[in-house]
């Protein structure tokens, strides 16, 4: 599904240059919840970042299911976003002057899908994480919880093959967050690559699998035995 | 193609950030409106001048007699001076190519009278060339002719006010007037665009009266129209060589100023075109400097609005938008607002003059208006302008890392 070898990655500060990823090789299969923790300034996001194609890695391979990801133009970046990858953000990204029905449309809408179908689709989604009834709401209108849930409903939308999340719970209370959770198992259970970073500890036991980097490289890379987030709520 | 979608997008967007869609139409809307009233004010101002020169033909030349002030080849000052028949020939054959239209002029106040209404009217007897001279617009019947002359006909042109104030009940033409005793008939009513003064004068052959008041061949004034294609200095120097020639036939000093006048309206006209065409440069500095505030203003607001959507675009390229999709909804986002904008400041513009217009008559403004296809320039500068002004920064926006715009909080 996903496979990384030798990624670097360095930031200009001023003159010096910092360098966050200092080789990583990661493979990830499909099917998997991968928890990606780590101390700030790890390199955790950055590596989401660039898996995710908001960012360039300096070097190294990439290869996201089967096609490398290398020298992209923009248009062929958007694209492949578009196509492989469902996006979750810590402060949900939802765009203010569109209601959640339209939030979550958007992706379909850069697919080029038609209006109603979208709208359709949109809807389903919204159902499926349990806010049809507020489908025309504004975001203003939605509490965290309900707007995390939009945006993983717009994640959701284009039916992408790796779902990539930015610390998805750091914005919730404890109880949102495990409701949050539990839906993210819930599409784990059924078939979703999911990738995740965070730097809770009872988040990461919720995954399957914690990887764990400490200044640009792998400290730590092992299976979990999921601890299940409905028991919580 | 037409994309609906994208449309709807762009429409979406404008109306759910209406603060932001007014405050950038605002701008726009203030440069075209203030634009079109500074314009309007400024053609008002030119039509005011074009029109105190409608009244008579712009290239005339009017030749009047006086007293002799200084002494010359051996004549005493105060000697008067007394044009004739033969001295309107003289002129006429001299400057024959030179002239367009030339008559002479004989004043006369005559009292009035048709059926008990009577009234005193200024009287010009003229040549028939003076109905161009003078722009007179025949409403009814005709100008004297040069069958009047040869006949000493009695006839009358008269004014459409003197029709008005001796006619109440008839038509005038056909009808015999009586002229200070004298009956004579009338021929046709004019209009003059010179006011009411104008509309209140009878015009007759100029053979007629010098035959019924004092029988001689005595002109008080003679008046003629330069050819077109003379240029301003020819114009000039045709005045300085009539008013020469005649001073020597009349044996009047080169020096004395009252005993042959000679009003060149070239000289005026002159001074008409030095005023109006400065005044077309200020207009199109004034111009100039509200389409630069407006350019600037616009310029201002894109940048800003791209800076706002920052994220938004973010968020979009995280969904899959390519950067030309980014550039296209900021692009024609934004012309559209100007457009609209425009077409509202002119809308205002037009109405406030079409208001104003009138009461401005008072401070020498006529007619103030602006040529729509002027507005339309403005307005489309305006919007390539805007274009230009938000095209650079959208492209910019649209090639960030989306991870970069995201952060932008």
């Amino acid at each position: 599904m996903l496979k990384i070898s030798q990624l670097h990655k360095s930031y200009k500060i001023g003159d010096s240059s910092l360098h966050v990823l200092k080789g990583i090789d990661l493979a990830v299969e499909e099917g998997e919840m991968v928890a990606i923790m780590g101390s700030s300034g790890s390199g955790k996001s950055t590596l989401l970042n660039i898996i995710g194609m908001l960012d360039e890695a300096d070097s190294g391979e990439y290869i996201l299911d089967g096609l490398p990801i290398k020298n992209l133009t923009e248009k062929k970046a958007a694209v492949y976003r578009n196509k492989f990858l469902g996006f979750i953000f810590q402060s949900f990204n939802l765009i203010n002057y569109k209601n959640a029905l339209e939030n979550v449309a958007l992706p379909l809408y850069y697919q080029g899908m038609k209006r109603k179908e979208r709208q359709e689709l949109a809807l389903f989604h919204l159902e499926k994480v349990g806010l049809s009834d507020w489908a025309h709401h504004l975001p203003k209108e939605l509490s965290g919880g309900q707007k995390q849930r939009v945006a993983i409903a717009r994640a959701l939308a284009a039916n992408p093959k790796l779902l990539l999340a930015d610390e998805p719970t750091g914005a919730l209370d404890t109880k949102t967050s495990h409701e949050i959770m539990a839906f993210i198992q819930h599409l784990n259970d059924e078939g979703k690559t999911i990738l995740m970073v965070t730097h809770e500890e009872d988040i990461a036991n919720m995954c399957k699998r914690i990887v764990r980097l400490r200044d640009g490289v792998i400290m730590e890379d092992k299976k979990v035995i999921q601890e299940r987030a409905e028991q919580y709520v | 193609m037409f994309d609906l979608d994208l449309w709807r997008e762009i429409f979406q967007s404008i109306n759910k950030n209406r603060t932001r869609s007014l405050l950038s139409g605002f701008t726009v809307a203030f440069a075209i409106l203030l634009f079109t009233i500074l314009f309007g004010i400024a053609n008002g101002l030119k039509n005011t001048f074009k029109q105190a020169f409608v009244d008579d033909a712009d290239n005339a030349i009017f030749i009047r007699t006086g007293r002799t002030t200084k002494a010359s080849k051996g004549l005493q000052a105060g000697r008067r001076i007394q044009f004739k028949n033969e001295d309107f020939n003289y002129v006429k054959d001299e400057f024959e190519n030179d002239i367009e239209y030339i008559t002479a002029r004989l004043y006369r106040n005559v009292n009035a009278s048709y059926q008990g209404e009577q009234n005193t009217y200024d009287l010009r007897a003229v040549h028939p060339d003076h109905q161009y001279l003078e722009k007179t617009i025949i409403q009814e019947g005709r100008y004297i002719n040069f069958n009047d002359l040869q006949n000493h006909s009695k006839v009358v042109v008269i004014g459409r006010l003197v029709e008005a104030d001796l006619f109440s009940k008839t038509t005038a033409i056909g009808k015999y007037i009586n002229l200070s005793g004298i009956p004579y008939k009338v021929i046709g009513v004019f209009a003059d665009d010179g006011g009411d003064d104008e509309e209140r004068r009878l015009y007759i052959p100029i053979t007629t009266a010098q035959y019924l008041y004092g029988n001689n061949d005595y002109i008080d004034e003679i008046n003629l129209t330069y050819n077109q294609d003379l240029n301003f200095d020819q114009a000039i120097a045709l005045g300085n060589s009539i008013t020469t020639k005649l001073k020597n036939r009349f044996g009047v000093s080169v020096s004395d100023q009252r005993a042959i006048r000679v009003w060149n309206t070239a000289e005026g006209t002159k001074q008409i075109d030095v005023m109006t065409s400065s005044l077309t440069v200020i207009i199109l500095v004034i111009g100039l400097g509200t389409l630069i505030a407006g350019i600037v203003g616009i310029s201002n607001i894109m940048i800003f609005i791209v800076k706002e959507r920052t994220k938004e675009i973010g968020i979009r390229k995280a969904l899959g938008a390519s950067p030309r999709s980014i550039v296209s909804i900021i692009l024609i986002e934004s012309m559209i607002i100007t457009a609209i904008a425009g077409y509202v400041g002119l809308l205002i513009g037009v109405v406030v003059i079409e208001i104003a217009g009138p009461s401005l008559e008072d401070y020498f403004i006529t007619n103030p208006g602006v040529d729509n296809s002027l507005v339309f320039g403005a307005t489309l500068t305006l919007i390539i302008a805007g274009a230009i002004a938000g095209y650079l920064p959208a492209k910019k926006a649209s090639q960030i890392k989306p991870i970069i715009a995201l952060r932008n909080d």
